[in-house]
Protein backbone atom coordinates (compact mmCIF):
# COMPACT_ATOMS: atom_id res chain seq x y z
CA UNK A 1 0.00 0.00 0.00
CA UNK A 2 1.35 3.31 -0.63
CA UNK A 3 0.82 5.75 1.95
CA UNK A 4 -0.61 9.61 1.34
CA UNK A 5 1.13 12.12 3.34
CA UNK A 6 1.92 15.76 3.76
CA UNK A 7 5.08 17.06 3.03
CA UNK A 8 6.52 17.50 6.54
CA UNK A 9 5.49 13.90 7.06
CA UNK A 10 7.42 12.41 3.89
CA UNK A 11 10.50 14.08 4.71
CA UNK A 12 10.11 12.81 8.34
CA UNK A 13 10.51 9.22 6.99
CA UNK A 14 14.51 9.62 6.10
CA UNK A 15 16.40 8.94 9.40
CA UNK A 16 19.27 10.34 10.52
CA UNK A 17 22.01 7.96 9.64
CA UNK A 18 20.11 6.94 6.51
CA UNK A 19 21.61 5.50 3.19
CA UNK A 20 19.58 8.14 0.79
CA UNK A 21 19.96 7.65 -2.91
CA UNK A 22 19.20 10.50 -5.02
CA UNK A 23 18.29 11.41 -8.82
CA UNK A 24 20.62 13.81 -10.88
CA UNK A 25 19.63 17.11 -10.74
CA UNK A 26 18.33 17.40 -14.52
CA UNK A 27 15.61 13.88 -13.43
CA UNK A 28 13.20 15.12 -11.01
CA UNK A 29 14.79 16.19 -7.63
CA UNK A 30 12.34 17.27 -4.98
CA UNK A 31 13.65 20.27 -3.58
CA UNK A 32 10.37 20.73 -1.90
CA UNK A 33 10.78 17.75 0.40
CA UNK A 34 15.00 18.55 0.60
CA UNK A 35 13.72 21.95 2.40
CA UNK A 36 11.79 20.28 4.73
CA UNK A 37 14.52 17.84 5.73
CA UNK A 38 16.62 20.11 6.35
CA UNK A 39 13.85 21.85 8.35
CA UNK A 40 13.73 18.95 10.23
CA UNK A 41 17.52 19.11 10.83
CA UNK A 42 18.34 15.47 9.76
CA UNK A 43 21.81 14.80 10.29
CA UNK A 44 24.78 12.13 9.15
CA UNK A 45 23.20 11.02 5.57
CA UNK A 46 25.04 9.16 3.22
CA UNK A 47 24.06 9.99 -0.51
CA UNK A 48 24.51 8.29 -3.43
CA UNK A 49 23.84 9.75 -6.35
CA UNK A 50 22.46 7.93 -9.69
CA UNK A 51 24.58 8.70 -11.24
CA UNK A 52 25.63 12.24 -10.46
CA UNK A 53 24.37 15.42 -8.24
CA UNK A 54 24.38 19.03 -7.75
CA UNK A 55 21.66 21.44 -6.04
CA UNK A 56 20.38 19.12 -3.34
CA UNK A 57 23.26 17.87 -2.21
CA UNK A 58 24.87 21.34 -1.95
CA UNK A 59 21.81 22.39 -0.23
CA UNK A 60 21.85 18.93 2.08
CA UNK A 61 25.65 19.43 2.95
CA UNK A 62 25.24 23.38 3.42
CA UNK A 63 22.82 22.45 6.07
CA UNK A 64 24.95 19.81 8.18
CA UNK A 65 23.03 16.81 7.19
CA UNK A 66 25.45 14.72 5.01
CA UNK A 67 28.14 12.13 6.37
CA UNK A 68 29.04 11.14 3.02
CA UNK A 69 28.60 11.50 -0.78
CA UNK A 70 29.17 8.73 -3.62
CA UNK A 71 28.63 10.21 -7.10
CA UNK A 72 30.18 10.15 -10.22
CA UNK A 73 29.93 14.02 -10.21
CA UNK A 74 28.82 17.00 -7.79
CA UNK A 75 28.03 20.09 -10.46
CA UNK A 76 25.68 23.12 -10.43
CA UNK A 77 26.44 22.59 -14.47
CA UNK A 78 26.61 26.18 -16.09
CA UNK A 79 26.66 27.87 -12.44
CA UNK A 80 29.83 26.16 -11.79
CA UNK A 81 30.92 24.10 -9.14
CA UNK A 82 28.66 23.32 -5.80
CA UNK A 83 30.39 25.51 -3.31
CA UNK A 84 29.35 23.88 -0.08
CA UNK A 85 30.06 20.61 -1.36
CA UNK A 86 33.85 21.90 -2.52
CA UNK A 87 34.44 23.72 0.69
CA UNK A 88 33.47 20.56 2.67
CA UNK A 89 35.74 18.44 0.53
CA UNK A 90 38.67 20.61 1.07
CA UNK A 91 37.84 20.63 4.69
CA UNK A 92 37.81 17.11 5.45
CA UNK A 93 34.33 17.33 6.68
CA UNK A 94 32.38 14.84 4.60
CA UNK A 95 33.57 11.54 3.04
CA UNK A 96 33.59 11.19 -0.43
CA UNK A 97 33.38 7.71 -2.65
CA UNK A 98 34.44 8.67 -6.12
CA UNK A 99 32.68 6.58 -8.73
CA UNK A 100 31.86 6.84 -12.93
CA UNK A 101 28.26 6.75 -14.06
CA UNK A 102 27.89 3.45 -15.51
CA UNK A 103 29.19 1.67 -12.22
CA UNK A 104 26.49 3.28 -10.46
CA UNK A 105 24.14 2.17 -12.90
CA UNK A 106 25.63 -1.05 -12.88
CA UNK A 107 25.25 -1.12 -8.67
CA UNK A 108 21.69 -0.18 -8.76
CA UNK A 109 21.11 -3.12 -10.88
CA UNK A 110 22.30 -5.32 -9.58
CA UNK A 111 20.64 -4.11 -5.97
CA UNK A 112 17.31 -4.88 -8.76
CA UNK A 113 18.17 -8.24 -9.78
CA UNK A 114 18.50 -9.22 -6.10
CA UNK A 115 22.43 -10.68 -7.24
CA UNK A 116 25.41 -9.31 -5.50
CA UNK A 117 27.37 -7.35 -7.80
CA UNK A 118 27.73 -6.47 -11.78
CA UNK A 119 30.65 -6.69 -13.87
CA UNK A 120 31.26 -3.02 -15.54
CA UNK A 121 34.31 -2.35 -18.82
CA UNK A 122 36.75 0.28 -18.14
CA UNK A 123 37.74 1.65 -15.42
CA UNK A 124 40.81 -0.08 -15.19
CA UNK A 125 44.06 2.20 -14.59
CA UNK A 126 41.67 4.65 -13.06
CA UNK A 127 42.57 6.81 -10.00
CA UNK A 128 38.73 5.96 -9.60
CA UNK A 129 39.12 2.10 -8.92
CA UNK A 130 42.80 2.85 -7.07
CA UNK A 131 40.57 4.46 -4.12
CA UNK A 132 38.05 2.39 -4.06
CA UNK A 133 38.59 -1.00 -1.98
CA UNK A 134 35.34 -2.45 -2.16
CA UNK A 135 35.16 -2.79 -6.11
CA UNK A 136 37.25 -5.57 -7.11
CA UNK A 137 38.97 -6.78 -11.11
CA UNK A 138 38.33 -10.43 -11.30
CA UNK A 139 39.34 -12.17 -13.92
CA UNK A 140 36.16 -13.08 -16.53
CA UNK A 141 35.68 -16.42 -16.19
CA UNK A 142 33.84 -17.13 -19.41
CA UNK A 143 36.68 -15.87 -21.30
CA UNK A 144 39.69 -18.32 -22.53
CA UNK A 145 42.64 -15.54 -22.64
CA UNK A 146 42.80 -13.56 -19.16
CA UNK A 147 40.26 -10.70 -19.17
CA UNK A 148 40.44 -8.51 -16.63
CA UNK A 149 36.96 -6.88 -15.74
CA UNK A 150 35.78 -4.61 -12.48
CA UNK A 151 33.07 -5.65 -10.49
CA UNK A 152 30.89 -3.34 -8.18
CA UNK A 153 28.96 -4.26 -5.06
CA UNK A 154 24.87 -3.92 -5.20
CA UNK A 155 23.66 -0.51 -4.49
CA UNK A 156 20.48 -1.28 -1.96
CA UNK A 157 20.10 2.25 -0.44
CA UNK A 158 17.40 2.52 2.87
CA UNK A 159 15.58 5.22 0.95
CA UNK A 160 15.08 6.95 -2.62
CA UNK A 161 13.26 10.58 -2.47
CA UNK A 162 12.23 12.24 -6.04
CA UNK A 163 9.73 14.23 -7.78
CA UNK A 164 7.61 13.30 -10.28
CA UNK A 165 4.55 15.64 -12.81
CA UNK A 166 1.62 12.69 -11.13
CA UNK A 167 0.50 9.64 -9.18
CA UNK A 168 -2.72 8.43 -9.67
CA UNK A 169 -5.04 7.55 -6.32
CA UNK A 170 -3.42 4.07 -6.44
CA UNK A 171 0.17 5.17 -5.88
CA UNK A 172 1.03 5.09 -9.10
CA UNK A 173 3.55 7.12 -10.53
CA UNK A 174 3.92 8.53 -14.15
CA UNK A 175 7.86 9.27 -14.48
CA UNK A 176 7.89 9.48 -18.63
CA UNK A 177 11.50 8.30 -19.68
CA UNK A 178 13.17 8.91 -16.75
CA UNK A 179 13.98 5.53 -16.36
CA UNK A 180 16.75 6.09 -13.45
CA UNK A 181 13.95 6.90 -11.40
CA UNK A 182 12.69 2.86 -11.57
CA UNK A 183 16.24 2.28 -10.81
CA UNK A 184 16.28 4.38 -7.95
CA UNK A 185 13.18 2.81 -6.41
CA UNK A 186 13.66 -0.98 -7.62
CA UNK A 187 16.51 -0.84 -5.01
CA UNK A 188 15.86 1.12 -1.86
CA UNK A 189 13.90 -0.44 0.34
CA UNK A 190 11.67 2.70 0.80
CA UNK A 191 10.78 5.21 -2.22
CA UNK A 192 9.35 8.57 -1.51
CA UNK A 193 7.92 10.75 -4.34
CA UNK A 194 6.62 14.23 -4.30
CA UNK A 195 4.14 15.19 -7.03
CA UNK A 196 3.13 17.91 -9.27
CA UNK A 197 -0.70 16.65 -8.59
CA UNK A 198 -2.78 13.91 -7.90
CA UNK A 199 -4.49 12.90 -10.46
CA UNK A 200 -8.31 11.28 -11.33
CA UNK A 201 -8.02 7.73 -12.81
CA UNK A 202 -5.67 4.85 -12.96
CA UNK A 203 -2.02 5.42 -14.54
CA UNK A 204 -2.20 2.12 -15.26
CA UNK A 205 -5.61 1.63 -17.52
CA UNK A 206 -4.04 2.42 -20.88
CA UNK A 207 -0.43 1.08 -22.58
CA UNK A 208 0.31 4.48 -23.58
CA UNK A 209 0.61 5.96 -19.89
CA UNK A 210 1.38 2.63 -18.32
CA UNK A 211 4.60 2.69 -20.64
CA UNK A 212 5.74 5.77 -18.41
CA UNK A 213 4.43 4.65 -14.98
CA UNK A 214 6.49 3.51 -12.01
CA UNK A 215 3.71 1.08 -10.38
CA UNK A 216 2.70 1.42 -6.83
CA UNK A 217 4.62 -2.06 -5.96
CA UNK A 218 7.95 0.62 -5.50
CA UNK A 219 6.17 3.61 -4.40
CA UNK A 220 5.97 3.67 -0.17
CA UNK A 221 4.77 7.12 0.30
CA UNK A 222 4.03 10.31 -2.02
CA UNK A 223 2.78 13.75 -1.02
CA UNK A 224 1.85 16.83 -2.93
CA UNK A 225 4.39 19.31 -3.84
CA UNK A 226 3.28 21.91 -6.95
CA UNK A 227 6.93 23.25 -8.30
CA UNK A 228 8.56 20.97 -6.06
CA UNK A 229 11.51 20.47 -8.00
CA UNK A 230 12.31 24.32 -8.71
CA UNK A 231 14.46 26.30 -9.44
CA UNK A 232 15.50 22.87 -11.21
CA UNK A 233 13.55 21.87 -13.95
CA UNK A 234 10.79 18.79 -14.29
CA UNK A 235 10.75 17.44 -17.88
CA UNK A 236 8.10 19.07 -20.25
CA UNK A 237 6.51 20.97 -17.14
CA UNK A 238 8.89 23.56 -16.07
CA UNK A 239 12.55 24.80 -17.35
CA UNK A 240 15.33 25.52 -14.85
CA UNK A 241 15.75 28.70 -13.51
CA UNK A 242 19.75 29.14 -13.94
CA UNK A 243 19.53 32.47 -12.38
CA UNK A 244 18.16 31.00 -8.65
CA UNK A 245 20.88 28.13 -9.06
CA UNK A 246 23.61 31.11 -9.66
CA UNK A 247 22.05 33.04 -6.82
CA UNK A 248 23.21 30.09 -4.63
CA UNK A 249 26.14 30.31 -5.92
CA UNK A 250 27.15 33.56 -5.35
CA UNK A 251 25.56 33.72 -1.27
CA UNK A 252 26.92 30.55 -0.53
CA UNK A 253 30.57 31.28 -1.29
CA UNK A 254 30.11 34.72 0.39
CA UNK A 255 29.10 32.44 3.40
CA UNK A 256 25.66 34.17 3.53
CA UNK A 257 23.84 30.92 3.38
CA UNK A 258 20.93 32.51 5.04
CA UNK A 259 20.69 34.13 1.60
CA UNK A 260 21.73 31.05 -0.68
CA UNK A 261 18.43 29.25 1.03
CA UNK A 262 16.41 32.03 -0.26
CA UNK A 263 17.64 32.11 -3.30
CA UNK A 264 16.84 28.65 -4.27
CA UNK A 265 13.51 28.82 -1.88
CA UNK A 266 11.39 31.64 -1.96
CA UNK A 267 9.04 28.85 -2.46
CA UNK A 268 10.26 27.71 0.69
CA UNK A 269 9.64 30.00 3.79
CA UNK A 270 10.58 27.52 6.74
CA UNK A 271 14.23 27.83 5.32
CA UNK A 272 13.75 31.55 6.02
CA UNK A 273 14.07 30.51 9.96
CA UNK A 274 17.76 28.89 9.26
CA UNK B 1 41.52 38.48 -36.81
CA UNK B 2 43.38 39.95 -40.26
CA UNK B 3 43.23 37.14 -42.33
CA UNK B 4 40.47 35.17 -40.74
CA UNK B 5 37.55 38.56 -41.39
CA UNK B 6 34.62 38.04 -39.51
CA UNK B 7 34.79 34.49 -38.32
CA UNK B 8 35.15 34.37 -35.28
CA UNK B 9 38.04 31.96 -33.67
CA UNK B 10 34.97 29.61 -31.79
CA UNK B 11 33.56 29.11 -35.26
CA UNK B 12 36.84 27.81 -36.82
CA UNK B 13 37.51 25.41 -33.81
CA UNK B 14 34.01 24.18 -33.94
CA UNK B 15 33.79 23.39 -37.71
CA UNK B 16 37.59 21.91 -36.59
CA UNK B 17 35.92 19.27 -34.36
CA UNK B 18 32.92 19.00 -37.06
CA UNK B 19 35.44 17.37 -39.63
CA UNK B 20 36.53 15.13 -36.91
CA UNK B 21 33.26 13.67 -36.73
CA UNK B 22 32.74 13.06 -40.61
CA UNK B 23 31.22 9.56 -41.09
CA UNK B 24 30.65 8.69 -37.15
CA UNK B 25 26.65 7.52 -37.52
CA UNK B 26 25.97 8.22 -33.74
CA UNK B 27 27.04 10.75 -31.53
CA UNK B 28 26.84 11.41 -28.41
CA UNK B 29 27.96 15.00 -26.21
CA UNK B 30 28.04 15.09 -22.72
CA UNK B 31 27.02 17.81 -20.24
CA UNK B 32 28.36 21.50 -20.55
CA UNK B 33 29.45 20.96 -24.02
CA UNK B 34 28.13 23.78 -25.54
CA UNK B 35 31.24 23.95 -28.52
CA UNK B 36 31.59 19.68 -28.57
CA UNK B 37 27.71 20.18 -28.66
CA UNK B 38 27.90 22.87 -31.60
CA UNK B 39 29.82 20.77 -33.72
CA UNK B 40 28.27 17.38 -33.38
CA UNK B 41 25.03 19.50 -34.38
CA UNK B 42 26.73 20.80 -37.28
CA UNK B 43 28.54 17.29 -38.50
CA UNK B 44 24.63 15.97 -38.17
CA UNK B 45 23.80 19.08 -40.04
CA UNK B 46 26.37 18.54 -42.76
CA UNK B 47 25.85 14.37 -43.09
CA UNK B 48 22.78 14.42 -45.07
CA UNK B 49 21.24 12.35 -42.28
CA UNK B 50 23.90 10.08 -41.94
CA UNK B 51 24.40 11.56 -37.87
CA UNK B 52 22.33 11.10 -35.36
CA UNK B 53 23.53 13.43 -32.16
CA UNK B 54 22.60 12.88 -28.71
CA UNK B 55 23.44 15.79 -26.23
CA UNK B 56 22.50 15.05 -22.69
CA UNK B 57 20.68 17.53 -21.09
CA UNK B 58 18.86 18.47 -23.90
CA UNK B 59 15.09 17.19 -24.22
CA UNK B 60 14.75 17.99 -28.22
CA UNK B 61 18.20 16.06 -29.18
CA UNK B 62 18.08 13.00 -27.30
CA UNK B 63 17.13 9.57 -29.27
CA UNK B 64 17.17 7.74 -25.49
CA UNK B 65 14.10 6.22 -23.11
CA UNK B 66 15.81 4.21 -21.21
CA UNK B 67 17.13 7.09 -18.98
CA UNK B 68 20.72 7.48 -17.68
CA UNK B 69 22.24 4.27 -18.54
CA UNK B 70 21.21 3.47 -21.56
CA UNK B 71 24.13 5.68 -23.60
CA UNK B 72 26.85 3.58 -21.46
CA UNK B 73 24.74 0.42 -22.48
CA UNK B 74 24.61 1.72 -25.82
CA UNK B 75 28.15 2.96 -26.14
CA UNK B 76 29.05 -0.91 -24.10
CA UNK B 77 28.08 -2.52 -27.34
CA UNK B 78 30.00 -0.57 -29.62
CA UNK B 79 26.65 1.51 -30.76
CA UNK B 80 28.62 5.10 -30.50
CA UNK B 81 30.95 6.30 -32.88
CA UNK B 82 32.08 9.88 -31.03
CA UNK B 83 31.99 11.07 -27.77
CA UNK B 84 33.98 14.15 -26.13
CA UNK B 85 35.52 14.23 -22.82
CA UNK B 86 37.63 17.26 -21.08
CA UNK B 87 39.87 18.02 -18.45
CA UNK B 88 41.54 20.18 -15.93
CA UNK B 89 44.32 18.56 -16.56
CA UNK B 90 45.27 16.81 -19.57
CA UNK B 91 48.63 15.31 -19.75
CA UNK B 92 50.95 13.78 -22.93
CA UNK B 93 49.61 10.25 -22.57
CA UNK B 94 45.78 11.55 -22.67
CA UNK B 95 45.11 10.56 -19.12
CA UNK B 96 42.49 13.05 -17.91
CA UNK B 97 41.86 14.30 -14.39
CA UNK B 98 38.06 16.04 -13.63
CA UNK B 99 38.58 15.49 -10.03
CA UNK B 100 41.33 16.80 -7.87
CA UNK B 101 44.53 19.05 -7.95
CA UNK B 102 46.77 17.57 -5.42
CA UNK B 103 45.87 14.86 -2.41
CA UNK B 104 42.44 13.14 -2.96
CA UNK B 105 42.36 13.12 1.14
CA UNK B 106 43.06 16.94 1.24
CA UNK B 107 42.76 18.42 -2.37
CA UNK B 108 44.05 21.77 -3.22
CA UNK B 109 41.10 21.92 -5.56
CA UNK B 110 38.25 19.52 -6.41
CA UNK B 111 36.33 19.45 -9.67
CA UNK B 112 32.62 17.85 -10.73
CA UNK B 113 34.02 14.26 -11.13
CA UNK B 114 34.90 11.53 -13.21
CA UNK B 115 31.13 11.51 -14.44
CA UNK B 116 31.09 8.66 -17.39
CA UNK B 117 34.77 9.28 -18.88
CA UNK B 118 36.08 5.84 -16.93
CA UNK B 119 33.89 4.02 -19.02
CA UNK B 120 33.29 5.79 -22.36
CA UNK B 121 36.83 6.35 -23.18
CA UNK B 122 37.47 2.62 -23.19
CA UNK B 123 34.22 1.61 -25.14
CA UNK B 124 33.83 4.85 -27.76
CA UNK B 125 36.00 4.14 -30.91
CA UNK B 126 36.49 7.89 -31.38
CA UNK B 127 36.88 9.91 -28.40
CA UNK B 128 37.80 13.57 -29.17
CA UNK B 129 39.29 15.55 -26.23
CA UNK B 130 38.58 19.21 -26.12
CA UNK B 131 39.80 22.43 -24.01
CA UNK B 132 39.66 25.22 -25.13
CA UNK B 133 42.07 27.02 -22.17
CA UNK B 134 45.73 25.85 -24.19
CA UNK B 135 47.92 26.84 -20.82
CA UNK B 136 50.53 24.60 -18.87
CA UNK B 137 48.35 24.76 -15.83
CA UNK B 138 45.68 22.52 -18.40
CA UNK B 139 48.43 20.40 -20.52
CA UNK B 140 50.58 19.20 -17.94
CA UNK B 141 53.42 16.67 -18.04
CA UNK B 142 51.08 14.12 -15.57
CA UNK B 143 47.81 14.63 -14.46
CA UNK B 144 47.29 14.82 -10.62
CA UNK B 145 44.90 12.42 -10.35
CA UNK B 146 43.43 10.32 -13.32
CA UNK B 147 39.98 9.89 -13.73
CA UNK B 148 40.40 8.08 -17.05
CA UNK B 149 43.74 6.75 -18.76
CA UNK B 150 44.59 7.90 -22.01
CA UNK B 151 46.16 4.15 -22.49
CA UNK B 152 45.84 0.66 -21.32
CA UNK B 153 48.19 -2.63 -20.97
CA UNK B 154 47.99 -5.11 -23.03
CA UNK B 155 44.96 -7.81 -22.33
CA UNK B 156 43.05 -5.10 -20.82
CA UNK B 157 39.69 -4.51 -23.12
CA UNK B 158 39.98 -1.48 -24.84
CA UNK B 159 38.20 -1.10 -27.91
CA UNK B 160 38.10 2.90 -27.95
CA UNK B 161 40.06 5.68 -26.99
CA UNK B 162 41.66 9.08 -27.48
CA UNK B 163 41.65 10.16 -30.79
CA UNK B 164 42.28 13.55 -31.19
CA UNK B 165 42.79 16.96 -28.90
CA UNK B 166 41.33 20.37 -29.83
CA UNK B 167 42.02 23.30 -28.56
CA UNK B 168 41.95 27.32 -28.58
CA UNK B 169 45.76 27.25 -30.13
CA UNK B 170 45.16 23.66 -32.27
CA UNK B 171 44.59 20.70 -32.97
CA UNK B 172 46.37 17.07 -32.08
CA UNK B 173 45.77 13.40 -33.16
CA UNK B 174 46.79 10.57 -30.45
CA UNK B 175 48.93 7.91 -31.66
CA UNK B 176 47.71 5.26 -29.33
CA UNK B 177 50.20 2.65 -30.41
CA UNK B 178 53.10 5.05 -29.36
CA UNK B 179 50.92 6.77 -26.63
CA UNK B 180 51.60 10.34 -27.85
CA UNK B 181 50.25 13.61 -29.56
CA UNK B 182 51.15 14.98 -32.86
CA UNK B 183 50.20 18.13 -33.56
CA UNK B 184 47.99 18.38 -36.78
CA UNK B 185 47.54 22.17 -37.37
CA UNK B 186 47.56 25.56 -35.61
CA UNK B 187 44.44 27.45 -35.45
CA UNK B 188 44.68 30.85 -37.66
CA UNK B 189 46.37 34.17 -35.63
CA UNK B 190 48.77 31.81 -33.72
CA UNK B 191 52.27 29.73 -33.89
CA UNK B 192 54.30 26.80 -32.93
CA UNK B 193 56.41 28.39 -30.57
CA UNK B 194 52.85 29.84 -28.26
CA UNK B 195 51.89 26.00 -28.73
CA UNK B 196 55.08 24.85 -27.51
CA UNK B 197 55.38 27.16 -24.66
CA UNK B 198 51.82 26.60 -23.64
CA UNK B 199 52.29 22.63 -23.04
CA UNK B 200 53.71 20.86 -20.36
CA UNK B 201 54.15 17.93 -21.90
CA UNK B 202 56.32 16.95 -25.70
CA UNK B 203 54.24 16.00 -28.08
CA UNK B 204 55.54 15.28 -31.83
CA UNK B 205 55.70 18.13 -34.43
CA UNK B 206 55.65 17.18 -38.33
CA UNK B 207 58.09 19.37 -40.91
CA UNK B 208 55.53 21.58 -42.18
CA UNK B 209 52.84 22.44 -39.47
CA UNK B 210 49.63 23.69 -41.19
CA UNK B 211 47.07 26.30 -40.38
CA UNK B 212 44.14 25.20 -39.34
CA UNK B 213 41.28 25.82 -42.18
CA UNK B 214 38.78 28.33 -41.69
CA UNK B 215 35.12 27.18 -42.32
CA UNK B 216 34.26 27.42 -45.65
CA UNK B 217 31.08 29.41 -46.12
CA UNK B 218 28.67 26.74 -46.76
CA UNK B 219 29.93 25.32 -43.27
CA UNK B 220 29.68 29.12 -41.73
CA UNK B 221 26.22 29.53 -43.02
CA UNK B 222 25.03 26.36 -41.66
CA UNK B 223 26.47 26.81 -38.47
CA UNK B 224 25.10 30.14 -38.13
CA UNK B 225 21.79 29.07 -39.49
CA UNK B 226 20.17 26.03 -38.81
CA UNK B 227 22.91 24.56 -35.98
CA UNK B 228 23.17 27.99 -33.88
CA UNK B 229 18.96 27.54 -33.61
CA UNK B 230 19.78 23.71 -32.13
CA UNK B 231 22.22 25.09 -30.11
CA UNK B 232 19.85 27.68 -28.35
CA UNK B 233 17.52 24.97 -26.78
CA UNK B 234 20.26 23.60 -24.48
CA UNK B 235 23.05 26.62 -24.30
CA UNK B 236 20.92 29.87 -25.04
CA UNK B 237 24.30 31.87 -23.33
CA UNK B 238 26.35 30.18 -25.27
CA UNK B 239 24.20 30.81 -28.31
CA UNK B 240 23.88 34.25 -28.13
CA UNK B 241 27.20 35.30 -27.39
CA UNK B 242 28.68 33.61 -30.02
CA UNK B 243 25.83 33.35 -32.70
CA UNK B 244 23.84 36.94 -31.23
CA UNK B 245 20.11 36.57 -32.27
CA UNK B 246 19.91 33.41 -33.13
CA UNK B 247 16.53 31.87 -34.16
CA UNK B 248 15.45 30.91 -30.97
CA UNK B 249 13.27 27.37 -30.86
CA UNK B 250 10.49 26.89 -28.63
CA UNK B 251 11.38 27.08 -25.46
CA UNK B 252 9.60 24.67 -22.22
CA UNK B 253 7.58 26.76 -20.68
CA UNK B 254 5.55 26.37 -17.49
Amino acid sequence: MTDFEDLDGLAGRIAAGSRLALPPDYGGVSIAATARMIARRVRDLHLVALPSTGLQTDMLIAAGAVASVESAAVTLGEAGLAPCFTKAVKAGTIAVKDATCPALHAGFQAAEKGVPFMPIRGIIGSDILAYRPDWRVIDNPFSKTEDPIVVVPAIAPDVTLFHCPRADRFGNVWIGRRRELVSLAHASRTTLVTVEEIVDGDLLETEASAAGVLPSLYVSAIAVAPGGARPLGLQDLYAPEPEAVADWVRHAEAGDLDGAFRAVGARMPELEAL
Amino acid sequence: MTATGDIHPRETIICTIARLLEGCGNVAVGAASPMPGSAALLARALSDGGTRVTLLGSRRHNYFTDGGRELFDCAGQGRVDAFFLSGAQIDGQANINLSYIGDPGHPKARFPGAFGSAYLYFVVPRVILFREEHTRRVFVDRVDYISAPGTSEPGIYRPGGPHALVTGLCAMRFDRARGRFRLESVHPGHTLEEVRDNTGFDFDVPDRVPETPLPGPDMLATLRGRVAGEVAETYPRFAEALFGSAPQPNRITA
